[in-house]
């Protein structure tokens, strides 16, 4: 079905059944036991081989010499890649294809150079210390900073880098109160527990690549197109994916790699990257510098909101970190200016990570809109309520479904939020000083073309095949809701098959826009399948309800195996994005408040407690709906106190790239935290009428703990991560 | 090189049977003697001598002639086909690769095999009796403590051996008093004793609510 | 990981004769040599694994003290009830290093010989005159946040970052070793570790062929004791500043004071002045404040890390007063 205009009465509004409903993961078993198997545990044994990459030491420069010997002569080594003998590869951007040791140029410190297989895993880490580069060092420049004199406007991205209503200079110019401040986010890693990881086997011409890999299809054609093959001879399987958060988007060195060894050497090549290299070899989030300007009358109504963002990326890629987006559409007012400018860096790619945009552009907005109503004297709340817009401010048409309003109301009650004192540093709990922070969460919510096919057996099992993936954030388990629920089989009944290019082609995992594009896919064929067997029971698909394994209609009822006993039946289904897309502005929405205490002593800095509160249109299923969640806000936890890779610009490369020195939250750090969900439903979204989910709980997370962390001390940081030495100076005198 | 240096130096690999962690019935393989060979280039490494050693996993004892430089979790996973337990870092700093060591909890990522010859390992694989999960399993699944799966192992098992740390009495750094012989085990207490096992999807408060669930049964 | 000889041994002569040999290092937790072995930044050709050495028992001295057998294990160090009711300060540190698991391999021998945490340390492709004299460090103009204050020298600005070691050292443990020849020597932990000076690779007074077998505890020092970690998350992360403070207060007046510091330098930090400073003074932030100055005399920052001496000062302050409190 094409999404062209709001869907009426769905069966999943009669009869939701099982939709919704908490249900345990049905993946769960598998996870608890070990049993999951991933890229890398795909096989083992005598025939496998083992791939290492070796890494440029130089961010900038040319191979003038390699020197492979030593390590091919070590014991076990199969094959040592180089630029000088791999086969030609199709380019493009970081997208649609990733050539691997293409020449002796290196333009980003940790670029592979060499890739060595061997017998064993031992064998070939150690060898791979032992291919000897030589360079021409060139002066790169990687840091932000050094490039804002030469900024380019990005093009070629889904979302223009600038958009501007009215006239906000003027407007800022003449507002009776302004804001004008300058906030920074550093660059970030995924840090998803599974490195990429790949193994590939080739089958005459075909390749079959086992990959820690979000969306095959898009992943089937970069490898086809970067190895100069026919689609249809790659395939790409993975049904398990230890997280993702934009990291395994796109193909990655590990996945090329190891398809050209495997090839040459005609046997299984396994290759795992280690956490080191993860840092350099894939993508990261840019860096921003955001300055944000907003100016309003005395009673706090927004007339003027002006977001400048910066972010970094390589010469190649016009990929910018769309941080002023969501200040488009978040509050109302007349004039308004968005920019996105891009530095080019020398660095590995910037690509999307969790959120891309609001998570860090909300690090900014929400914080300056904490500073608006300082400075108003205004409550934070109030203040964002005063500026609720009644239609999207820029592109004047309705929103979808919104209800920010509602979440801040329902948050603040219970949360507490009576009970914070306006005036920083009033708040003391033994050591610490404690303060109250709440944000706006939004995040767009996009819809991509997916397809599926579900198939009802003899032996009244219903199979639906996509290629999608689960990478964590249970499309096992709600897919198997919305195919149990539109055919009215038992959970059990369904076997749910993902993760294969062999099945049909899906929007894969991402954006959040994995479980409205997918579910609708397999909603459309649920649709198409309840028709045929209406038609083979005689029965009027409209009016016929499907319940308890049975075809319902006019008092009579027919078990639905009776209708494929002399053979399964099955329906293809598909959503096509369309005209609601451009006829609605869609967003999640919610609202965050966090608790923190600030050491007087040391500036330690502790998350105390953290609700969120969302609308994200039917919620499929309550209990991975709430994981996600706040597994989001705990994401935004790490970002607002923890989560910075260090560049040294010396070297241009990540100082801090493993988990010990990349501080992402730990159990001590995390307290009580909580996720509710408002009712509610998007008819214009897709038929199944919800909206994404995966993203909006880290959209204005770090922004509610950087408030409540000003409440809690009075020290405003506008620069990200806030750790306690940015706070020490400020503290007060010991006594 | 005759047939006995060959048998010598032969490193021992498993053929991995479908369907992965079943021990048992594997067989017994060598590795392509091109393997093996002596460095060739004087001063670059020291030749590869491989070491005997057995010890239980699971309740099966497993013999295997490894190169020393294989980590206990590299000859679980890449040996004996149990992939449960993680390879995250490899470097000690998340926790995916927890297995129990004699009953405690350790990085297997950070110890050789060799080093434990005679001992006894257990892994997520073999916590669960038969079909019926372990408590600490079944109450991962009701709370929802996991969303990849891919640290999952690893809490677990950590998860189990913090719990048999707490039975004898161990303190952690939250401990308010240290002389009290059983600290009282609250939810400050797990989220300490449990942060050596690190969940990017951040499943941690279902992840305690799950151990505290657990910790209410038999184990 | 280059290839390597594997050797048990079964005897603390054995392991010192063995570990003797050129390229040999000695594996006891193996928490530390094999994250810098996977590296390459430690590349040993032989290894002597301790770990069925006899040497993981807590006894009882007879001095009313404590002797720790080499391979006990961080964790059950933290967790013996002799430890935890009359060295909390010890119990404390052990317990705010690393995470359980590691902890649970990690040994007393081990952590003491537990190798710095700088970046650039860990990156062979880098300079590093701790790695490879004479490199140069990466670090001095470089990010260098988790680094020292004091203890320095141009040569290097890596912090040691054991825990536990700072605790031993605010009371006062001795390293007992021996030799090949069964010689055994006591070297108190003051003399332990080494500055860096013009030889940062060289970083205990441990001798070739020397094994660490135990490490003794004199009888506990009178009044209260506390270690204070301060860090960037709550757990699982090294020490930007630490203090291990063992101070004795009568009627408002500090008797004895012992103050340690980790993070801040190479070694275990301890400054007599700063105790004298304190001894017989009253319990008050002026007191304290002059105590710290003392301690941080000559304390001297590269950029990244300035911050750790006001830092620094601030947390002994806190500490002292609450560990002076009635």
């Amino acid at each position: 079905m094409e999404m062209n205009k709001p869907v009426g009465s769905t069966p999943l509004d009669v009869a939701q059944g099982i939709v919704g409903q908490p249900m345990d993961r049905v993946d769960g078993r598998l996870k608890v036991t070990g049993g999951a198997r991933y890229a890398y545990e795909m096989k083992q044994g005598p025939d496998t081989t083992y791939g290492y990459v070796v890494q440029s030491t130089i961010g900038k420069g040319r191979i003038k010499s390699i020197d492979t010997r030593a390590a091919e002569a070590m014991p076990g080594v199969v094959l040592v890649l180089t630029h000088l003998n791999v086969p030609e590869q199709g380019t493009g951007t970081h997208r649609e294809a990733h050539p691997v040791l293409v020449g002796a140029d290196i333009v980003y410190y940790g670029q592979p150079v060499a890739f060595v297989v061997a017998e064993t895993f031992e064998q070939a880490r150690a060898a791979a210390f032992l291919v000897r580069v030589s360079y021409d060092r060139a002066k790169g420049t990687y840091a932000l900073k050094d490039r804002l004199s030469q900024l380019r406007v990005p093009t070629g991205a889904a979302d223009p880098a600038d958009s501007a209503v009215g006239n906000f200079e003027q407007a800022f110019a003449a507002a009776p109160v302004r804001l004008d401040v300058t906030y920074t986010t550093p660059l970030q890693s995924h840090a998803m527990m599974e490195p990429h990881a790949t193994l590939a086997e080739w089958d005459g011409d075909m390749l079959t690549l086992h990959t820690a890999n979000q969306m095959l299809n898009r992943g089937q054609a970069a490898v086809a197109r970067t190895l100069k093959m026919p689609i249809e001879n790659v395939r790409l399987v993975s049904p398990y994916i230890g997280g993702g958060f934009g990291a395994k988007l796109w193909v990655n060195a590990d996945a090329i790699l190891t398809a050209i060894a495997a090839r040459k050497l005609q046997r299984p090549v396994k290759t795992a990257l280690t956490r080191q290299q993860v840092f350099h070899v894939t993508t990261h989030r840019s860096d921003t510098i955001q300055r944000i300007r907003l100016g309003t009358d005395a009673n706090g109504r927004i007339l003027a909101v002006g977001h400048d963002s910066i972010s970094g990326n390589r010469p190649s890629e016009h990929t910018f970190e769309g941080a002023a987006i969501q200040t488009r559409t978040l509050y109302a007012g007349a004039n308004r200016l968005t920019r996105h400018r891009l530095a080019v860096v020398d660095l590995p790619v910037a690509s999307s990570m969790r959120a891309p945009g609001e998570s860090v552009g909300l690090l900014a907005l929400e914080c300056a809109m904490d500073e608006l109503a300082e400075k108003l004297n205004i409550d934070p709340i109030e203040l964002r309520i005063r500026n609720e817009p009644s239609e999207d401010p820029e592109k004047h048409i309705p929103y979808s479904s919104r209800h920010l309003v509602a979440c801040l109301r329902q948050g603040a009650q219970r949360f507490g939020w009576d009970k914070r004192l306006a005036k920083p540093g009033q708040v003391q709990d033994g050591r610490w000083l404690v303060g109250m922070g709440v944000a706006s969460a939004t995040r767009g919510n996009p819809l991509l073309p997916s397809k599926a096919n579900v198939r009802l057996d003899p032996d009244g099992f219903a199979t639906v095949r996509m290629a999608m993936t689960d990478i964590g954030t249970g499309s096992y388990t709600i897919f198997t809701q919305i195919a149990a629920g539109m055919l009215g089989l038992k959970p059990s009944r369904i076997r749910m098959e993902l993760g294969d290019t062999d099945y049909p082609m899906s929007s894969g995992s991402g954006g959040s826009f994995g479980a409205a594009s997918a579910g609708s896919a397999l909603y459309d064929a649920c649709i198409a399948l309840r028709a045929k067997l209406a038609d083979a029971a005689g029965m009027d698909a409209a009016s016929a309800r499907f319940a308890d394994g049975e075809i319902q209609a006019d008092g009579k009822s027919k078990p639905l195996v009776s209708l494929v006993v002399s053979g399964a039946m099955d329906a293809d289904g598909e959503i096509i994005p369309g005209a609601t897309l451009k006829d609605f502005s869609q967003q999640s929405y919610g609202a965050h408040f966090a608790e923190v205490g600030v050491d007087m002593d040391t500036g330690e800095i502790r998350l105390r407690r953290m609700l969120g509160v969302f609308t994200v249109g039917r919620v499929l299923n309550a209990k991975t709906a709430r994981s996600q969640a706040i597994g989001g806000m705990i994401f935004g936890v790490g970002a607002a106190l923890e989560e910075a890779m260090t560049l040294d610009p010396r070297y241009g490369y990540f100082v801090n790239h493993d988990l010990a020195e990349y501080h992402v939250p730990v159990h001590a750090d995390i307290p009580e935290i909580d996720a509710i969900f408002l009712s509610e439903l998007d008819p214009a979204a897709n038929p199944l009428k919800s909206k994404g989910i995966g993203e909006v709980g880290i959209c204005g997370a770090g922004a509610a703990l950087a408030n409540a962390i000003y409440n809690a001390c009075g020290i405003r940081v506008r620069d990200y991560p806030i750790t306690l030495d940015k706070v020490l100076a400020a503290l007060p005198r010991q006594v | 090189m005759d047939e006995n240096e060959n048998e010598r130096s032969a490193v021992t690999r498993r053929v991995v049977l479908e369907g992965g962690a079943v021990a048992g019935a594997l067989l017994l393989t060598g590795l392509p003697q091109g393997a093996h060979a002596a460095a060739t280039e004087a001063g670059t490494d020291t030749p590869i001598v491989p070491v005997d050693v057995s010890f239980q996993v699971n309740g099966h004892t497993h013999q295997m002639r490894l190169d020393p430089r294989t980590t206990l979790l590299d000859a679980l996973r890449e040996h004996l086909a149990l992939n449960g337990p993680k390879k995250g870092c490899d470097h000690g700093q998340c926790g995916a690769c927890t297995v129990l060591l004699d009953g405690r909890r350790i990085n297997s990522c950070l110890t050789l095999a060799v080093m434990h010859d005679g001992q006894s390992v257990t892994t997520i694989e073999g916590l669960a009796n038969g079909i019926t999960l372990h408590p600490m399993q079944a109450a991962f699944i009701e709370q929802d403590g996991f969303q990849c799966g891919y640290c999952t192992s690893g809490q677990i098992c950590s998860a189990v051996g913090m719990l048999a740390e707490c039975r004898a009495g161990m303190p952690s750094n939250v401990t308010e008093d240290l002389t009290v012989s059983h600290p009282e085990m609250t939810a400050k207490e797990i989220r300490e004793r449990m942060s050596g096992n690190i969940c990017r999807c951040a499943a941690y408060p279902n992840i305690v609510a799950a151990i505290q669930q657990a910790s209410g049964e038999p184990a | 990981m280059r290839s390597f000889t594997y050797e048990r041994v079964s005897t603390p002569e054995q392991a010192a004769a063995a570990s003797a040999k050129p390229g040999a290092k000695i594996i006891a937790g193996g928490t530390n040599l094999l994250d810098l072995m996977k590296l390459q930044v430690e590349t040993p050709v032989h290894l002597v694994d301790v770990n069925r050495l006899d040497l993981a028992r807590i006894e009882d001295a007879q001095d009313g003290g404590l002797r720790i057998g080499a391979m006990v294990r961080n964790s059950d160090l933290a967790a013996d009830s002799r430890v935890r009711q009359r060295y909390g300060v010890l119990s404390r540190a052990l317990l705010a290093g690393a995470s359980a698991q590691l902890r649970n391999k990690a040994t007393t021998g081990g952590n003491l010989l537990q190798r710095t945490r700088c970046y650039y340390f860990y990156d062979v492709t880098k300079p590093c005159n701790k790695r490879m004299p004479g490199s140069g460090c990466a670090a001095l103009d470089g990010f260098n946040r988790i680094h020292a204050v004091l203890g320095t020298s141009d040569q290097c600005i890596a912090t040691h970052p054991s825990d536990m070691a700072v605790a031993m050292r605010a009371l006062d443990a001795t390293v007992e070793t021996v030799n090949a020849e069964g010689t055994t020597r006591a070297i108190p932990i003051a003399e332990f570790h080494r500055l860096p000076g013009r030889t940062p690779d060289i970083e205990t007074t441990l001798q070739a062929g020397e094994v660490i077998t135990a490490v003794t505890l004199p009888p506990p020092p009178p009044g209260r004791q506390i270690y204070r970690k301060i860090r960037d998350r709550a757990s699982y992360a090294f020490a930007l500043v630490s203090v291990a403070a063992v101070v004795d207060t009568v009627g408002g007046k500090l008797r004895t004071a012992r103050i340690a510091c980790g993070g801040l330098a190479p070694k275990p930090w301890r400054v007599e002045q700063a105790e004298q400073a304190l001894a017989g003074a009253p319990a008050s932030v002026a007191s304290f404040d002059a105590a710290a100055s003392a301690l941080l005399q000559g304390a001297r920052g590269h950029g990244g890390n300035d911050f750790k001496i006001p830092l620094a000062r601030r947390s002994l302050t806190a500490v002292l007063t609450e560990i002076t409190r009635s």
